[in-house]
């Protein structure tokens, strides 16, 4: 299947395609994702238990839950997903992505729908989905308003969308960019345009605009001396998360 | 992937048990592997070895269903008091005097019986549904990206998630996977032996400096005690070589006479005191545990105190990692269980070792600074409850077990 939408950059899928096949090297070119990730997932595993009042201490406290995962990449959160029991369905619209996703899932003895997509095209199809993770992609989209809308579509009554992105000032341009790509080389330079970033009002805006209701926002902050990311509810300055959810 | 189960641990002696219950109460299948059957395991008598575990140990066991079945046989520790010694000689004036009610936990530790420990475990792993122990030796072992292989004696391959490595300082499983370690030997030799003594103890535990090595007198039930006497390695070669009356006639003077007369109330054990430190605590797919990590000189009793807290360390960081849909056996899951460990277990390996190598010297200033330095700690009570505090394993981050929660 091809992607048709008209959201997806073609510039920014090329950048991706070149690094699929390091995806799941935890020291290589996505280590900041992978430094990220259990910030994000402690996010996302707490929001989802909350809102369809799972017990995270159960096995597989998510079955049942039909989840979306937008711009998935190597599958860095559709496999802990589909992990704790949810159906999972993982989008990209750079295809060297998703063979990488597909055979990673399959080692690890997961059973994942990997589709090379678009938001916009699951919509038209009418897919619908109890959750849609929508996880650092919203700055490297053309068209955010024309993207949220489609999550709008995507969710079922009562859904949950959860958003992050990072924040745009002066100290977001210093870690994201000066910091993570220039200085740090933890990304490759030019993986984020600063003047694409979002600032929470405009996402807020964004969600609402497309006729969800945003429920949490959180920060998610860089300790250099404890070299590790946890969750704040005042510091948005940077890197954060929104919760919102599709009216029954 | 189908894995044989999720965790595989390698050593059902002290810390393996422990993890592996700590690991099962939170829903993991685990396989322990020893090479001993069970029946061994426990057949033992009383044979004098006991362990000084700190509060927070006992809070581990608490919360993993252990401690209900041995607490009627534990001593409290209620005071610990240290003293610089010397052979025939009166304490030093300068004497350090811990007691439990500088805390507001309880008593600072209990004293409890290898015998009892060891069956406590064995009945709970059996009567656990997630646990399966298995009596063979464990001699191949592969890795890859996705999981971990055992290859035992009988032949049978076992396959987990994550494969930890209980099995002493002599560790096999760091040793295939090609961990090396660091130590040193100190010459020494800790005699240990359970005596029977005339009068109560009132549950005070003493460690007296001598010059030869540190002499631990610990409160067991009833008038007993467990003696843990460091002497040079050649020293204590004579001393074990001796007879029980000549043994005696040679701690008693050592000992003093505060509990009246003593007589042995069980065997006599030596153990060489030896540091030992992995140069890695994990590996992709792999934990080390205890002394398999860092065995350390046993002159504070923090051996299996320090086992245990890298058992709720990492039962923590699994758990955790498990809860959030990780895939916990990565190197990057793996890794934030060294850092919470490896610091701390240093920090106190390079401390005990430089604490014995000032206490166990007769040079006169050495004596002096030490004695004038047990008394400042004496005399200042934010000092004295620190040490208190360290001692009984409430300092630091604490896991989540050591606080006697669930994982």
């Amino acid at each position: 299947m091809q992607a048709t939408d008209t959201t997806v950059d073609p510039s920014e899928i090329a950048k991706f395609e070149a690094m699929a096949s390091e995806w799941w090297d935890p020291n290589g070119k996505f280590k900041p994702l992978h430094m990220l990730n259990p910030c994000r997932l402690d996010y996302i595993t707490s929001q989802i238990a909350a809102e369809f009042g799972r017990d995270l201490a159960a096995p597989e406290p998510f079955k049942g839950l039909r989840l979306l995962d937008i711009g998935c990449g190597g599958g860095l959160l559709s496999e802990p997903m589909a992990r704790l029991g949810a159906t999972v369905v993982g989008a990209d619209a750079a295809a060297g992505n998703l063979p990488v996703a597909r055979i990673h899932a399959e080692k690890s003895g997961l059973e994942i729908d990997y589709r090379h997509t678009a938001a916009e095209d699951l919509a038209a199809a009418g897919e619908q989905f109890d959750v849609v993770l929508n996880m650092e992609v919203i700055e490297h989209v053309a068209d955010p308003q024309g993207f949220m809308n489609a999550c709008q579509q995507l969710l079922k009554p009562g859904g949950l969308l959860l958003c992050s992105t990072i924040n745009r000032n002066p100290k977001s341009f210093m870690m994201a960019i000066v910091g993570a790509e220039m200085i740090m080389r933890w990304l490759p330079r030019g993986t984020h345009e600063w003047n694409k970033f979002i600032t929470p009002d405009e996402l807020y805006t964004l969600i609402e605009t497309a006729g969800l209701t945003p429920v949490d926002r959180k920060g998610f902050v860089f300790n250099p001396i404890a070299w590790s990311w946890s969750i704040s509810a005042r510091d948005l300055n940077v890197n954060y998360v929104t919760a919102s959810i599709k009216a029954d | 992937m189908a894995y044989d189960s999720e965790i595989l641990i390698v050593g059902g002696g002290l810390n393996g048990p422990a993890l592996a219950l700590a690991l099962a109460d939170a829903g993991l299948s685990v396989t322990v592997i020893d090479r001993l059957d069970t029946a061994t395991l426990i057949e033992r008598d009383f044979d004098g070895r006991g362990y000084a575990l700190a509060l927070s140990s006992m809070r581990l066991l608490s919360a993993i269903g252990v401690w209900t079945a041995v607490a009627q046989k534990a001593e409290p520790i209620l005071e610990v008091k240290v003293t610089d010694g010397r052979v025939g000689e009166a304490p030093s004036p300068f004497m350090l005097e811990f007691d439990h009610s500088e805390i507001e936990e309880g008593p600072m530790g209990y004293m409890l019986e290898d015998r009892h420990l060891r069956r406590a475990f064995l009945a709970a792993m059996d009567a656990h549904a997630n646990i399966t122990q298995i009596n063979d030796t464990v001699v191949d072992q592969e890795i890859d990206e996705f999981g971990a292989r055992v290859i035992l004696a009988s032949g049978k391959v076992l396959s987990a998630r994550v494969l930890t490595g209980c099995d002493g300082r002599s560790s096999g499983t760091a040793e295939r996977a090609g961990i090396k370690r660091t130590g040193w030997g100190y010459e020494q030799t800790a005699l240990v032996c359970a005596i029977a003594h005339e009068k109560p103890h009132h549950g005070v535990a003493h460690q007296y400096f001598m010059p030869s090595g540190p002499l631990a007198i610990l409160p067991l039930p009833g008038n007993r005690a467990s003696i843990v006497w460091t002497e040079s390695a050649a020293n204590a070669a004579r001393i074990q070589a001796l007879a029980d009356e000549d043994y005696l006639a040679v701690l008693r003077p050592r000992f003093g006479t505060f509990l009246g007369d003593i007589s042995l109330a069980g065997q006599r054990f030596t153990y060489p005191l030896a540091l030992t430190l992995a140069y890695a605590f994990v590996a992709p797919r792999l934990a080390l545990v205890g002394d398999a990590a860092h065995g350390m000189h046993p002159i504070a009793g923090q051996g299996l105190n320090a086992g245990l807290k890298d058992v709720a360390a990492l039962a923590q960081v699994l758990v955790d990692a498990m809860r959030r849909g990780e895939d916990f056996g990565r190197i990057d899951v793996l890794e934030r269980y060294q850092s919470w460990r490896r610091f701390d277990t240093a920090s106190l390996a390079l401390a005990t070792d430089a604490f014995n190598r000032l206490f166990s010297n007769d040079n006169p200033i050495l004596r002096l600074g030490r004695d004038l330095g047990m008394g400042l700690v004496n005399a200042v009570p934010g000092l004295r409850r620190g040490a208190i505090r360290e001692a009984a394993g409430l300092s630091g981050e604490l896991p989540r077990l050591l606080t006697g929660r669930p994982v």
